[in-house]
């Protein structure tokens, strides 16, 4: 007669399943990192090489100082305002409006973007935002200078996007489309290179 | 009448155990799923600055963290250091590093590595732009700045 198998226990099997819980619960974070994303651009091969020209009038000059003031096209700026004056500026208008009385709007081109498999004419802004800051100023008030630009990108690809789409820019499910919208409306900030401005 | 009392005469059965191990389980593949292991021990303090367009950074193990911020023992002074890995690290370390990553990683990839510069929001600019200049040298040009994601900004 064969012999019986005596069973294993089981009892302790909850008590080392909850050590090894504990362990994950200990050892594991659940954050998901988030944050601003953005693109450096490539180092200049010869310092002396002169950077492409941009006309003065395409050109948003904003300065960050080591107070953290801002300095908006030689003027003094907000952060509140700057959303909307960086919105205005990026904005599509009409040849001949003026920003201020000397200043006038930067120039528009048309450019082909190819929208639902049919190429389009859509008008496009040449403004490049220019973002200067000190060595000195605080990283808070940089990530907010970052965040108006990027947020006043957004609302306009949104408006673009629903101008063409009928939905906002975030909702587009389809990729060409998101990158039809991207083409029309470039994240144009330019960071200068590193230099010392005015006090530290 | 007795058929009524019979039950009243036994105690209260014990209640069984024996699924404990099952749920428990269950409990462990939920964390296990569901969180990721943490990637360094703060030795500077970093409380990251808000911002209302932040986006999510997919795929964690494509990611390099930078922490940067005042150290957390007091005796080491208040000024801003660099923290790479698991140690405080100069400036210069920081290509080191980024290339040494770079190395581990599978070659496909390598294209779609982000480096994450999680900064203290008190600190100046200065040491930002120097790592910031590394970071280009190398070729490491998608970085992210960590912050919180907040419904609006407030401005004082």
């Amino acid at each position: 007669m064969a012999r019986k198998v005596p069973e294993v226990n089981a009892g302790s099997m909850a008590d080392i399943a909850f050590l090894l819980l504990i362990f994950f619960l200990v050892t594991t974070t659940m954050d998901v990192d988030t944050g601003i994303i953005r693109q450096l651009p490539p180092p200049l091969e010869d310092p002396e090489q002169e950077p492409p020209k941009v006309k003065e009038r395409n050109i948003m000059n904003i300065l960050i100082n080591s107070s953290d003031r801002l300095l908006v096209n030689n003027e003094r700026g907000d952060i509140s305002t700057l959303r909307e004056e960086v919105k205005d500026f990026m904005a599509i208008h009409p040849e001949g409006e003026m920003r201020t009385e000397e200043h006038p709007y930067p120039e528009v081109e048309e450019a082909e973007i190819e929208v639902d498999g049919a190429p389009m004419m859509i008008k496009k802004s040449k403004g490049v935002i220019s973002l200067k800051n000190d060595r000195g100023t605080s990283y808070e008030m940089y990530i907010a200078v970052q965040n108006e630009l990027t947020a006043a990108f957004h609302e306009l690809r949104d408006r673009l996007s629903q101008e063409l789409f009928g939905r906002k820019y975030n909702d587009l499910v389809l990729e060409d489309r998101k990158k039809a919208i991207e083409n029309a409306i470039p994240l144009r900030i330019s960071e200068a290179e590193p230099v010392n401005i005015g006090g530290n | 009448m007795s058929r009524f009392k019979k039950h009243s005469k036994k105690g209260t059965p014990g209640i069984s155990t024996s699924s404990l191990p099952d749920i428990i389980f269950m409990l462990l593949f939920f964390f296990m799923v569901t969180t990721t292991m943490r990637e360094a021990t703060l030795k500077v303090r970093v409380t990251a600055p808000q911002a209302t367009e932040v986006q999510k950074l997919e795929k964690k193990s494509l990611v390099s963290y930078i922490y940067i911020g005042p150290p957390m023992q007091k005796k080491l002074g208040t000024d801003a250091r660099i923290q790479l890995a698991d140690q405080f690290a100069e400036v210069n370390e920081v290509k080191e590093f980024i290339l040494k990553e770079r190395e581990a990683k599978n070659e496909v990839d390598r294209k779609f590595m982000i480096t994450s510069l999680k900064v203290d929001k008190t600190t100046r600019m200065g040491i930002v732009t120097d790592v910031k200049q590394e970071l280009r040298e190398i070729g490491a040009f998608k970085i992210n700045y960590s912050s919180r994601k907040v419904r609006s900004m407030e401005f004082n």
